[in-house]
Parts: structure tokens; C-alpha cells; sequence
């Protein structure tokens, strides 16, 4: 009995300590952050997020206006390394994790205008004028740019296909669910 | 996608409950030898200890919305209760027991989140608890009459005894100490613990077949090791923590014993007394409670093992097993922590820790 | 001593006394490009080529790739996804093929291996397509070129055959057992090893036997028996109890001076090496409680699993589940259509009663998975931080060979090993996350550039035919004036 509630009154003083020092030991920040950011950021410049590009976003970052959730091309992998970088908590389980989209050109009504090309922020169509435009599954961030531009609506989004190599296993449903009393 | 089932398809003929019942099943001739040593009190006080455990058990899943007949079925609460029963003065009034069952299975086990979650073995904390609260009541042992014998009990005297708290007037001179605590008291007098043992009239047989004063099960050394080894025989538990526990008592008993006879007991009388056998293959080996790995298992159970040495030798309180599992409980969480097993193919410690980083 | 491990129910007793039996020629042959680890096949036929047993159908590409083969004369019909043999049942790029019924064989020549120089050997090994065959599918050849250049100086033999059920490689060991021990004695010769030892599981002493006898004039192989404990089989459990030696952790066998090499994969080199035969078949168990004559199997690859079991007698019962591989780490069927490939080391039908179906209870802390663990990890702790999603507090993840001992004792069963193939693949995801990151934002500066250079060529080009204009116009100026 002595021992619970020594040991209770231990874990709470601790993590009173290591709140306070968290608040007051926090580092200033400063303009670099910005920049370092917008470094870490895909530079598709794709708007996805809301912000006009990725500078105006990383500021958004920085300044703590906007959640590290905010960038879909970047996916999870983004959302853990911009956690760490603000040291604040990933919340990656809560974020709808997004599946990552791919443009696809229906040939039938490509027309070769070229339009698509033009505005991909990672070059990830391949086409000649008067050609069949194509997207290159690795380079495409699924921003849907394309989409918009297409003057035959040949360009459409759908979700990146499961493939043999990328398929990985669920999360085991979990045990009974301890109970919780008092 | 959840209709999938990951390899492997084949299970070992275990579970849970398996492993809860045939520690009970384990504990059941130390027990019925114990009933009939101590007459019917012991029986009552068991049923009331292992009825309130379940009946607890049930109500705090009730209380948590949960189905309770699976969760009953494992057979932890009736363990708990059965434990807490052993650990007992035979002649405890009925609410001792009761409410050490109701305080182990609600306030250690299931306000931590239930099986599996607790931090503390739960019919030691109880125990422990019991004994600071009431000191008097479980202190307070008799010399054994067993059933059918002429100085037992009748049925209905033990309902008076367990249930209104009369203690027959024949019965006074009945009350005695148990081994550790006569000489815990004797010692205070000045009495060297040869002459202490003398005294008591404690032969080791006597205590081999656990004809003396004690709790329920602590009188019944040798049915309890024959229980523990069946047990590590079925793989059911291993047999680090029982060895180290008993290796724990000993090593020191027997220097010390040999150094000086006078003050300190000798490794027999230590053994076989104050529910260490219990301890050491029921209790100590809570799963729960106890490290998982090999390695953490031996640290634990020599600590144990020491630990309840020291405070019989030095400490207040004569029966010490308790005292030193829960505190090897709170270390549990370190040991396991720094006492882990070395990774196949991983050369140091910081090597391991190189390997998780990445 | 040996202290990791379980003892599995061994259940062979069905299939290991039967003698391998050749399945007959199916109606059509699916062959996935994609068997192995590594870079899928590309394909070099089209649809309504005939070929040739043993012709190319597939050829590797990239480092770690194997070719596939024809398994039997006969037209391609198609070039499309088939469902592969795989819990996900997602399609696989395969070549559909329709025996002509003849089976007939490109040419082959019989060589003398030794007098092969160990790149000849290699070669003859990667343009077979010999991959390993224990489960692992990496290609062969080029676990032999890196054992060469490492030095390695003793081959181990896996004939452990630790998972329940299969008895493929028992048969194999005692029916070709001279074979095996040529494929033992070219791999020798291939690598500049000196010693050979075959470990083989003390539960199959008749494979011991034809072993030893196989091996007897040769000194340099040594058939040792094995205690049976799972997973025996796995590399690097093997090399710890036959030679004392721990790989390191982000090291492979050779680093210890060793390779080690499944009997079926053995067998499949001599083939490949003495009689340039590609790795068309392989020896299949078909076993578990729903088949009704269990039996091994050789069987072409690319045949669908539905037509070994109904060799087999059909069902008994319907399955409560269908493998591939043995019950210990092998993958569920969605369906007998999945085709076997190199890789299949048996067909299970397990009946309800063979199977774990227990729903996981709260871990009870009692270590059990602790002992079994043969890599020496704590599965309770790891399967914890996972379960809240605490991935990087993961000890030794990367270390687990999902051998799925610590799930297959643990008492409240808990599916611990299916939690850590969910850690390694998200891991694994995330990891290309952050490649896929990178080549995103060196893409877009690479467009930036392109956009730069673009406009400053073109900026170029109309200073040039301004000049040019500017020229003209000055010159036809200067004409007018004269
Ligand atoms: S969605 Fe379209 S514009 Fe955006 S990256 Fe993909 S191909 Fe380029
Ligand atoms: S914008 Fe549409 S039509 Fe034009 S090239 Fe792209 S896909 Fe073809
Ligand atoms: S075997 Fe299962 S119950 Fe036991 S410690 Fe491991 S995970 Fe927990
Ligand atoms: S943790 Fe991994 S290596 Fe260890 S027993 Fe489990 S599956 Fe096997």
C-alpha cells in the first residue's frame, strides 16, 4: 500500500517535472526554422495544403498555425519527420491516413495537347505534343494539377495500386479490451 | 482484409486458463491437508476468501460493461483468492478474509486494468495490507487439531468461531505461535535461538509434514514443493524464480547460521517455515508480477529470496515473504527493463541498443 | 545446449512414408514472373508462341532476379495477372501456358561439373532460375558469387526440415540422395569450401541413413543429426548449432565463413549444373487433417494447387484452412486456383481441429515467448509498444525471423509474430515514404531547371533572331541607301 502510493506520488512529481521543463526549457525559435521546414517540405509548390506554396505553408509550420498533418504528398513519412522537428506529438493515428493518390490518362481521349505536362510540379507526365500523354507512377504526387487542366477530362485520380511488393500486413485486431474501472 | 490469419496456423495445447487451473490444481492437496489440519474454520475461510475474489471479480466487470463469464472462467480471481486463503491464519474471522479478497482483486488488480496489468501480485498486497491494518487478527495462530481428532472443532463452533468471532473458552490454551514468531519474540527476551527452538517443541519433521501452527497452507511444506515441481515439470512455470528465491533464503542462513548459531536460524528451520515453499513456487512466479526473461527471473527470485531473509532476521515482521515479493514487484518494471536477454547476433548490450535505433 | 525453440506437433507421420509420386500433365500452367526475392522476370514470349519445355519464358533483370522456364512444351495463351500464391490473392504478372501434351525438351548436353570453373557454375546456376527452395526464393547464384568472394569455408546442408507436416526434403534426401550430394560437392567445388556439413533433424533417421551412405566416399561432407526442435531450419539457427557461430546482427552467413543451402535447392543445382535443366519442378507435400491420401508430390510449376489435393483424394472435410508452406510460418490460401512456384514446399488443408482459432487474451507477462525466441527478443515487450503504435521503441524488430515460436506458445494467444510482420511492413512503408520524399523534391527541382534552362534557351534563341532580324534589317537598310 505504502509502496503504490509512493510509487503513484513518484510518477506524478516526475511528470509535473518533466511538463514544467518542457515548457520552460523550450527553444526559442527562429527565423531558419522556416526555411528548414520549407527545405523538408516536397517543393511541389502543389497547394494541396491550402497555403499558396510550400514556402507560405512551412512559415504556417514554423510559427505553429498549421498541423504537421497538413501535407498529403508527403505522407506519413513527412509527419513524423516534421513532428520531431517541432517536437510535437505525431498524430498520426488520428489523421485520416489519406491513400496516396495517382493520376491516370484514359488514352482514348488523350489528345496530345500537352497541357497536363505543362503543369505537373514533378514532371511526372511523359508526352510529346500530338501524343499519348503517360504518368509515371513514381514520380507523381497525386496533387491532381492535371486534372484540372485537361480539356477532355482524360485525367483522372485513383488511389495508388496495392502490388505484391508493397503490400504489407494489418494490425492484428487487439486483445480483449482491458478493462477500465473506477 | 482481417479474414486473413497470419502464420503460425498451429498452437501449443495452452492458454490461460490452462495455466490458471493447474496452478490451482497444484495448490489442492497442500490445501485439503491444511482443512483438515486446521479443522472446519479453515475450510469456511476458504470458501468466504475464494467466494469474495470471484464474486469481486464479477462485479468489477459488471461495473466496466464486460462479459464476465470468459474472463471468470480463466480461473485468475479464484488463483487470487485461493492464495490469499493459504497465505491466512487458519482461524481469521471471516471478514478478514473477505475483505483481503475484495481489496486483491479490486484495488491491485483491476484499477490497474485487469489481467495481466497489475503491478503487484494481488494476494500478497493484500496480505500485506491486512497486516498492517489488522495486526492482531493475523498474528493470532493456533496449535493445529485437526478433523476427527479429539480436540477439534464441531461444525457449528467453527460458524461461531469464523463467522461471530468465539473463540471456544477450551480453546485459549490452544493458541500458539508460529516457529518464526516465537523466536522473533524470544530473541527480543534474550534467548538464543537454539534454546528458542527447543522450546517451541518444533521437530523438522513437524514441519516437513506441516504439523504445526501456521497460516492455511504454509504448515504443508513438502504437498506444496511436490505441487511447485509437478508444475515446473508441466512447464507451466519455469524454474528460475523457485531456485533463486530458495538459493536467496539459504546461501545467507547458512553462513550466517554457521558463523553464529546462536543469533541466526538455521537453513532448514528457514526453509520449511513462514510459507516459503509457498512463496517461492506460487507466489514469487506470478507470471504478472514477475520478470520475463530468464535472466530477470533469477535477479528477481534471489532478491525475493534474500530479501525475506533479511527482514525475518532483522526486520519487524517475522513472516517476510510477502513484504519482500511486493517489493520486488515494483522493481519488476527495471529489471525487465535492463535485464534483457542478448539479442542472437548482437555482441554487446550497445550493440542492441543500436539495432533498436535504427 | 539448444534452449530457444518448440516442439511442435510434428504430424508427418501421413505424408513422409510415400514415395514421391509425379503428378500428371495439367491443362494449363500459370507461371508467376515473380517467385523469387528480387526484381520480377520479364517476359520474352507473346501470347501464341509455342515453346519448348525448359525454353525462356522470363528473363532476370536487375542483380537479384531469376529467369523462369516452360515447365512442359506447350503455347503461351496468355501474359496477364493471375492471382498469386499469397494471403492477398492480388494479381502477379504470370504466363498462362497449354501443354501440347508432348513435353518435349529444348536440347540439353550433359557436362561434367568439375571441370567448370566456378563462374561457369554460377552462370549455368542464375540462367536456371535456381532459387532457394527452403521458403527463402533468393536466387542462388548469387548467394554462391558473394559466398566465393567472401571466402566462406564450410557449406551447410539444410535438411532440417523442422516445420510440421511437409516431408518433401525427407523424401528428396532419401530418393536422390546421391544427387543431393553431387549438388553438395559442385556448390564445394563453386565456392572453394572444404567442408560440407548436413544437419539433419534426428526425427527422419531413414534421409539420415541414405545420406550418410551417399556421402560416404566423399570426406570432406559430414551428415549430421539434428535434436528436432523448431524452427531448426531457419539459417541462422542452423549455423549456431552446427558450427557455434552467431551471424552478426546486420550481417549475412558468409560473414561467419559459411553458406548454407536447402537440399532441394541442392538437388536443383546439380541439375541445372550436370544437365543444364532449368528449375521447372520441385517435390510438394500435400498434407493436413481435410486431404484424404496425403502424399509428396513432384510437380511442375505454374500447376494449381486445386489439382494436387484432388490427386491427393480430394477433401475429406472442408478446410478450415489452406497453406502454403508448412503451418509454422507458411501463408494462407485464399483459394486452391494459386499456382505452385519454386518456393512451395507444401500444400496444407488443415481441418478444423488443427488450427489455432482461440481469440487473443491480455498478455499475462509469463515469458514463455521469451524462452522460445530463438533470436533471444522479448516478444511481450515489442508486441506492446506495436499495439499502442510506439514503433520506434521496438528492441530488435529487425532481428525477428518471424519464426512465429513466440505466437505459437504464448498462453493467452496473442498473435505476436503477426504483429511484428505488421511492424516490419510499416516500417518497411515508411522507409519508402521517405525515399519517395526525397525523389519527389529532386524531381521538382529537376523540373525547375528544365523550366530555366527552357526559358533560357529560349530567351537565347529570340536574342539570336532579333540579332538576326536586326542584322537583316540593317543590311537591307544599307541596301536601300546604297
Ligand atoms: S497529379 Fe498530375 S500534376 Fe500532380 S504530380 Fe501527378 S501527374 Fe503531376
Ligand atoms: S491534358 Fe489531357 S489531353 Fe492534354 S495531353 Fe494531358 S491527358 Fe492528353
Ligand atoms: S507468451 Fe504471451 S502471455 Fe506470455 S509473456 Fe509472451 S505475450 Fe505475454
Ligand atoms: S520474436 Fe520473432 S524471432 Fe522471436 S520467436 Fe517471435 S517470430 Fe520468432
Amino acid at each position: 500500500m505504502i509502496a503504490i502510493i509512493s510509487l503513484t506520488a513518484l510518477g506524478v512529481a516526475l511528470g509535473l517535472g518533466l511538463g514544467l521543463a518542457a515548457r520552460f526549457l523550450r527553444v526559442e525559435q527562429d527565423d531558419g526554422l522556416a526555411s528548414e521546414i520549407e527545405a523538408m517540405l516536397p517543393g511541389s509548390q502543389c497547394g494541396q495544403c491550402g497555403f499558396p506554396g510550400c514556402g507560405p505553408a512551412a512559415a504556417a509550420l514554423a510559427s505553429g498555425s498549421a498541423p504537421v498533418t497538413l501535407c498529403p504528398p508527403g505522407g506519413s513519412a513527412l509527419v513524423r519527420q516534421l513532428a520531431d522537428k517541432l517536437g510535437v506529438k505525431a498524430q498520426t493515428s488520428g489523421m485520416k491516413e489519406s491513400v496516396p493518390m495517382l493520376a491516370v490518362v484514359e488514352e482514348a481521349l488523350c489528345i496530345g495537347c500537352t497541357k497536363c505536362f505543362r503543369v505537373c510540379p514533378t514532371d511526372a507526365i511523359v508526352g510529346a505534343p500530338k501524343q499519348i500523354h503517360n504518368v509515371l507512377r513514381e514520380a507523381c504526387t497525386g496533387c491532381g494539377k492535371c486534372v484540372d487542366v485537361c480539356p477532355t477530362m482524360a485525367v483522372s485520380m485513383m488511389p495508388m495500386p496495392v502490388t505484391l511488393q508493397s503490400w504489407v500486413w494489418h494490425k492484428p485486431a487487439p486483445a480483449v479490451a482491458p478493462a477500465v474501472a473506477a | 482484409m482481417s479474414h486473413i490469419s497470419h502464420a503460425p496456423h498451429a498452437h501449443a495445447p495452452t492458454s490461460i486458463s490452462r495455466v490458471m487451473w493447474l496452478v490451482i490444481a497444484a495448490l489442492v492437496p497442500a490445501t485439503l491437508f491444511s482443512i483438515w489440519l486446521n479443522g472446519w474454520p479453515a475450510l469456511l475461510l476458504w470458501l468466504v476468501t475464494v467466494g469474495s475474489a470471484v464474486f469481486a471479480e464479477f462485479f468489477c466487470l459488471r461495473l466496466a460493461q464486460r462479459p464476465a463469464a470468459p474472463v471468470l472462467a480463466d480461473g485468475s480471481a479464484v488463483l487470487t483468492g485461493w492464495l490469499l486463503a493459504l497465505s491466512l491464519p487458519a482461524w481469521a474471522p471471516w471478514w478478514i478474509g473477505a475483505l483481503g479478497a475484495i481489496f486483491a482483486v479490486v484495488v491491485v488488480k483491476q484499477v490497474f486494468g485487469g489481467l495481466g496489468q497489475n503491478l503487484f501480485n494481488p494476494a500478497m498486497a493484500a496480505r500485506v495490507m491486512l497486516l498492517i491494518a489488522f495486526p492482531v487478527e493475523l498474528t493470532t495462530w493456533v496449535q493445529p487439531a485437526p478433523l476427527f481428532s479429539a480436540d477439534a472443532l464441531s461444525l457449528s463452533q467453527s460458524f461461531a468461531l469464523t463467522f461471530l468471532g468465539q473463540m471456544p473458552s477450551s480453546f485459549a490454551a490452544l493458541s500458539g505461535a508460529t516457529t518464526l514468531g516465537h523466536i522473533k519474540t524470544e530473541l527480543t527476551r534474550d534467548i538464543s535461538v537454539t534454546q528458542a527452538l527447543a522450546a517451541h517443541g518444533q521437530s523438522m519433521s513437524a514441519s516437513l509434514f506441516g504439523l504445526h501452527g501456521g497460516s492455511l497452507g504454509e504448515t504443508a511444506a513438502l504437498l506444496l514443493a511436490a505441487g511447485g515441481l509437478a508444475l515446473i515439470a508441466l512447464r507451466v512455470i519455469t524454474w528460475h524464480i523457485p531456485l533463486a528465491v530458495l538459493a536467496g533464503v539459504a546461501l545467507p542462513a547458512l553462513l550466517l547460521h554457521a558463523n553464529d548459531p546462536a543469533r541466526y536460524l538455521d537453513v532448514t528451520t528457514h526453509l520449511l517455515s513462514g510459507g516459503l515453499i509457498l512463496g517461492a513456487f506460487f507466489i514469487a512466479t506470478d507470471p504478472v508480477t514477475s520478470p520475463g526473461s530468464p535472466r530477470g527471473q533469477l535477479i528477481f527470485g534471489f532478491s525475493v529470496g534474500l530479501l525475506t531473509w533479511l527482514i525475518r532476521t532483522y526486520g519487524g515482521y517475522p513472516e517476510a515473504v510477502a513484504f519482500a515479493v511486493i517489493l520486488m514487484n515494483a522493481l519488476t518494471p527495471v529489471i525487465d527493463r535492463y535485464v534483457r536477454p542478448r539479442i542472437y547476433g548482437h555482441a554487446s548490450k550497445a550493440a542492441s541498443k543500436k539495432g533498436a535505433a535504427s | 545446449m539448444v534452449r530457444w525453440g518448440v516442439h511442435p506437433d510434428a504430424r508427418k507421420q501421413a505424408a513422409s512414408p510415400q514415395d514421391i509420386e509425379r503428378l500428371p500433365l495439367p491443362a494449363m500452367l500459370h507461371i508467376p514472373l515473380l517467385q523469387h526475392s528480387g526484381a520480377p522476370a520479364k517476359p520474352v514470349v507473346s501470347v501464341g508462341q509455342h515453346v519448348l519445355k525448359g525454353e525462356l519464358l522470363g528473363a532476370r533483370q536487375g542483380n537479384i532476379s531469376a529467369p523462369v522456364h516452360a515447365p512442359t512444351s506447350g503455347t503461351v495463351v496468355a501474359i496477364s495477372d493471375y492471382p498469386a500464391p499469397h494471403p492477398s490473392g492480388l494479381g502477379v504478372l504470370s504466363i498462362s501456358l497449354e501443354p501440347d501434351g508432348e513435353d518435349r525438351w529444348i536440347e540439353l548436353t550433359e557436362t561434367d561439373p568439375f571441370s567448370l570453373t566456378p563462374a561457369q557454375i554460377a552462370e549455368r546456376v542464375a540462367a536456371a532460375g535456381v532459387v532457394g527452395m527452403g521458403g527463402a526464393t533468393f536466387p542462388s547464384s548469387v548467394k554462391m558469387l558473394l559466398g566465393k568472394r567472401s571466402q566462406v569455408h564450410t557449406l551447410l546442408v539444410n535438411g532440417s526440415e523442422c516445420e510440421p507436416y511437409l516431408s518433401c526434403d525427407d523424401r528428396l534426401m532419401r530418393e536422390r540422395a546421391a544427387k543431393i550430394v553431387e549438388g553438395i560437392r559442385i556448390v564445394l567445388h563453386a565456392v572453394g569450401a572444404t567442408k560440407a556439413l548436413c544437419g539433419i533433424e534426428n526425427n527422419k533417421p531413414a534421409a539420415i541413413e541414405a545420406m550418410r551412405h551417399a556421402a560416404a566416399d566423399f570426406a570432406a561432407i559430414e551428415v549430421i543429426a539434428l535434436p528436432t526442435r523448431y524452427p531448426m531450419g531457419s539459417d541462422r539457427q542452423l549455423i549456431h548449432v552446427l558450427t557455434g557461430q552467431e551471424v552478426p546482427s546486420d550481417g549475412r552467413s558468409a560473414d561467419v565463413g559459411v553458406l548454407v543451402h536447402n537440399v532441394g535447392t541442392l538437388y536443383a543445382i546439380q541439375q541445372a549444373v550436370r544437365f543444364g535443366r532449368p528449375l521447372i519442378s520441385r517435390v510438394v507435400t500435400v498434407a493436413g487433417g481435410a486431404v484424404a491420401r496425403p502424399r509428396n508430390l513432384d510437380v511442375l510449376i505454374g500447376t494449381p494447387a486445386r489439382l494436387l489435393v484432388e490427386h491427393c483424394g480430394g477433401l475429406r472435410e472442408p478446410p478450415a484452412r489452406l497453406l502454403m508452406g508448412g503451418p509454422m510460418m507458411g501463408l494462407q490460401l485464399p483459394s486452391l486456383d494459386a499456382p505452385i512456384i519454386k518456393g512451395s514446399s507444401g500444400i496444407l488443408a488443415l481441418g478444423a481441429h488443427e488450427i489455432a482459432q482461440e481469440q487473443p487474451s491480455p498478455c499475462i507477462r509469463c515469458g514463455q515467448c521469451v524462452s522460445a525466441c530463438p533470436m533471444n527478443l522479448m516478444p511481450f515487450e515489442m508486441s506492446a509498444h506495436i499495439r499502442i503504435g510506439d514503433l520506434d521503441a521496438v528492441q530488435g524488430i529487425k532481428d525477428c525471423i518471424s519464426c512465429g515460436s513466440c505466437s505459437y506458445v504464448c498462453p493467452a494467444h496473442i498473435p505476436l509474430s503477426h504483429y511484428f510482420d505488421y511492424a516490419k511492413g510499416e516500417l518497411t512503408a515508411r522507409e519508402r515514404g521517405k525515399m519517395r520524399q526525397e525523389s519527389i523534391r529532386q524531381l521538382t527541382s529537376a523540373r525547375k531547371e528544365r523550366l530555366e534552362r527552357e526559358a533560357r534557351e529560349k530567351a537565347e534563341a529570340a536574342a539570336r533572331r532579333k540579332a538576326e532580324r536586326e542584322r537583316a534589317k540593317a543590311a537591307t537598310a544599307k541596301e536601300a541607301t546604297s
